[in-house]
């Protein structure tokens, strides 16, 4: 990195910014399980179109802050933005509600029903008597399978039965199919081979085109490192630094992951190492 | 069979066992071939070792059949509810003391105060009692189902105490004493008097109705499936469902018109209705009691709850996957609540059955019902590990088990022999259950 991408950088501080509103805007976000810190004053805000990185150890606070974000749990502390509106996000429903459709790193499946019923769980379309539509529900999953997954014929076999790539292509219908504007995906390529990992992040980038602002949560940086717009990296709870993919190297990344050190191309947060 | 049926080519159709095609086709659950084969089975030995035994078969007998179903009913009322308590991974210990107080209470409230009240024999006294007892029983379960969901006491603790305080409560209610009689209309709903059943014409009215629904049911799934080009069951598959669900219903219909009234009976009725007595004595069919309809009633309601709403939707959800649910944003203390209050509303019913039945109350009435309902259930290929059952699988291992008590009856087992049999059975059941699970997976 040169000095001059790193003076840009800290001029503008996210291309995607352009004086616009964040889609989504995170401030000042704690949560703590039986006096531990979870997620410690993070703050951490998504443009449309944008993918962001979320980046850290196991444990480091990346799925609990984006769990305070799809509603699976209440902050302490802080506050959720969408648009530039005050969210109040206390349940999935709710996140649902803002168009925050998430897929969970266990996927999150009824394994034991179909893939029609996973979905739309929750959701169900009906007929005029109020009962479950199925033949509809079974007609939409098959045109939503058929655009991620083309080879998909079980549709009417319980979701336990369908192999590892199966299940992710059921969780991510799930995802997409309700108009979501923002995605969070939480390592959706850990249990996937080769092949299947490039459908996600060919879907990553299709769903990026059409303006939805996606967050990816990983481990590994070389997952998701070419998809990101944007890596935001957490330690022991808090915010590193976010940084721009151009301005930082793989290995910058890495020393924030480990070590928490910021790199000049990255803008500190309050979890950077104070040097 | 893991295969999916629209990946097969065609040679290896071709391939495939004739038996594996019909099943395939006809979308039939084998394990509910098993169990009606283990029925039939089960029912056939009886019938043959009462011939070696007393040199009468009485087993398969319209007569022993018709009262099986009767016997059944109670049970089976719980079963279809019970169902839906296991796949949510939760299990109700309470059932046959929530049957008991509910029963007491409905006792007491016929004969001690409406009864008194409006005059006995009021037409009004038997739909007031019911409505009493199902109220209690919506309290009680929900009761039940709060601490269980929004407390966060373990269903098993909370119904086992359910299980004890409710019993106790029942012979608070009366000091123990048996309360009778029932009202008279409430009685018809025991099966036992006169008018408890529907005779010959109506059964054979009820029959054909519910052949029309099948066949309905078959034209209609499968013209909702041709409008968006699913693949569809083959018209021979179809036709063969058609006929076998006609043919089990009207076989039933014959069945429980074979059994007649007893003579003395017969000409009561005939007299009543001014109906001739022919020479040689008047025949009366008892046809459908209606112990037997509210206990269909029961399984066609629960079942169209488990399949067709939300509700059932989210139960089997929940049993799937407690965390995928809620994540999903289904309200699962919501839905627990509620499925604890109609297991509640179902003992109710079994309640105004089994009362009805013996024209009385007493606070012993439903006594170890709870351990039936769940053998029965999970014979009935419901899983504890949750997830997994069906409705009518439960209300098969309704009648596996009263066909193996009656049966030993009948060849006069002592009440000891019969209970280490019905036991034994359970647990057989389950193993074979085990066995046939781990070679589908």
């Amino acid at each position: 990195m040169t000095t001059t991408t790193t003076a840009h950088t800290s001029s503008t501080i996210n291309a995607f910014a352009d004086g616009r509103q964040p889609l989504v805007e995170m401030r000042d976000i704690s949560i703590a399980f039986g006096g531990i810190k979870a997620v410690d004053h993070a703050s951490l805000e998504l443009y449309k179109g944008e993918v962001v990185a979320l980046l850290g150890h196991n444990g480091a606070g990346k799925s609990t802050l984006i769990k305070i974000l799809s509603g699976a749990y209440q902050r302490d502390h802080g506050d959720i933005y969408i648009r530039g509106e005050k969210a109040s996000i206390d349940n999935p429903r709710d996140a649902k509600r803002y168009g925050i459709e998430t897929i969970y790193q266990t996927l999150a499946l009824a394994d034991n029903v179909d893939a029609a019923a996973n979905l739309f769980l929750g959701r169900e379309l009906r007929t005029a008597w109020g009962t479950l539509d199925d033949v509809a529900m079974e007609a939409a999953t098959r045109e939503v399978m058929g655009r991620l997954n083309p080879n998909f014929r079980r549709f009417k076999e319980p979701v336990k039965k369908l192999s590892g790539g199966q299940r992710q292509s059921v969780a991510i219908a799930r995802a997409i199919h309700f108009n979501a504007n923002i995605l969070i995906m939480d390592e959706p390529t850990a249990a996937l081979g080769p092949q299947e990992t490039q459908q996600v992040a060919d879907l990553t980038l299709e769903l990026k085109k059409q303006g939805i602002g996606i967050f990816l949560i990983s481990h590994d940086i070389h997952d998701v490192f070419d998809l990101a717009d944007r890596v935001a990296v957490m330690k022991n709870g808090r915010i590193v630094g976010t940084a721009r993919v151009e301005d930082v190297s793989k290995d910058e990344v890495l020393g924030m992951i480990i070590l928490g050190k910021c790199p000049p191309g990255a803008i500190p947060g309050p979890g950077a190492l104070s040097s | 069979m893991t295969q999916s049926t629209e990946t097969r080519s065609e040679p290896a159709l071709a391939q495939e066992g004739v038996v594996t095609r019909f099943l395939r086709a006809t979308e039939i659950d084998t394990r509910l071939l098993g169990m009606v084969g283990a029925l039939i089975l089960i029912s056939v030995c009886f019938h043959f070792a009462g011939i070696l035994r007393t040199g009468n078969g009485v087993f398969l007998s319209p007569r022993n059949l018709w009262i099986l179903l009767v016997q059944t009913s109670s049970i089976a009322v719980m079963t279809t509810g019970m169902v839906l308590i296991i796949v949510m991974r939760h299990i109700d210990l309470s059932v046959g003391s929530l049957l008991g107080v509910i029963a007491v209470i409905m006792g007491y409230a016929q004969v001690y105060v409406l009864g008194p009240w409006l005059g006995v024999g009021h037409p009004a006294i038997w739909i007031i009692t019911i409505l009493i007892g199902l109220s209690a029983g919506a309290l009680l379960g929900g009761f039940h189902g709060y601490l269980i969901a929004y407390a966060g006491i373990p269903s098993f603790i909370v119904t086992l105490g359910g299980l004890i305080v409710w019993r106790g409560a029942a012979w608070a209610i009366i000091r123990g004493e048996t309360v009778a009689p029932m009202d008279e209309t409430f009685e018809l709903l025991g099966g036992g008097p006169l008018d408890a059943s529907i005779k010959a014409t109506g059964s054979w009215i009820l029959g054909i109705i519910v052949c029309v629904v099948i066949v309905l049911a078959l034209y209609f799934g499968r013209k909702s499936r041709q409008k968006f080009n699913f693949p569809l069951r083959p018209m021979w598959a179809e036709t063969f469902l058609g006929i076998v669900g006609c043919g089990i219903t009207l076989g039933t219909v014959l069945l429980v018109n074979s059994y007649y009234f007893p003579p003395k009976l017969a000409n009561e009725y005939a007299e009543r209705y001014n109906i001739p007595i022919p020479e040689d004595g008047f025949l009366l069919s008892k046809g459908f009691a209606i112990p037997v309809l509210i206990a269909a009633a029961a399984a066609i309601v629960m079942t169209f709850v488990a399949t067709r709403t939300r509700f059932g939707r989210y139960v089997y959800a929940i049993g799937g996957n407690p965390e995928a649910a809620e994540l999903a944003g289904i309200n699962t203390k919501r839905i627990t609540l509620i499925m604890f209050s109609i297991m509640g509303v179902l003992a109710a019913i079994s309640a105004c059955i089994s009362s009805a039945r013996l024209n009385a109350a007493s606070n012993a009435l439903g006594q170890f019902d709870e351990l039936y309902v769940i053998a029965a259930t999970v014979i009935g290929g419901t899983s504890l590990a949750g997830g997994v059952g069906t409705i009518y699988g439960a209300i098969l291992g309704a009648l596996v088990m009263q066909s193996l008590q009656s049966g030993m009856t009948l060849l006069n087992f002592d009440s000891a022999y019969k209970d280490m049999a019905v036991g034994s059975v359970l647990v057989f059941a389950v193993w074979l259950d085990q066995i046939y699970r781990r070679r589908a997976n």
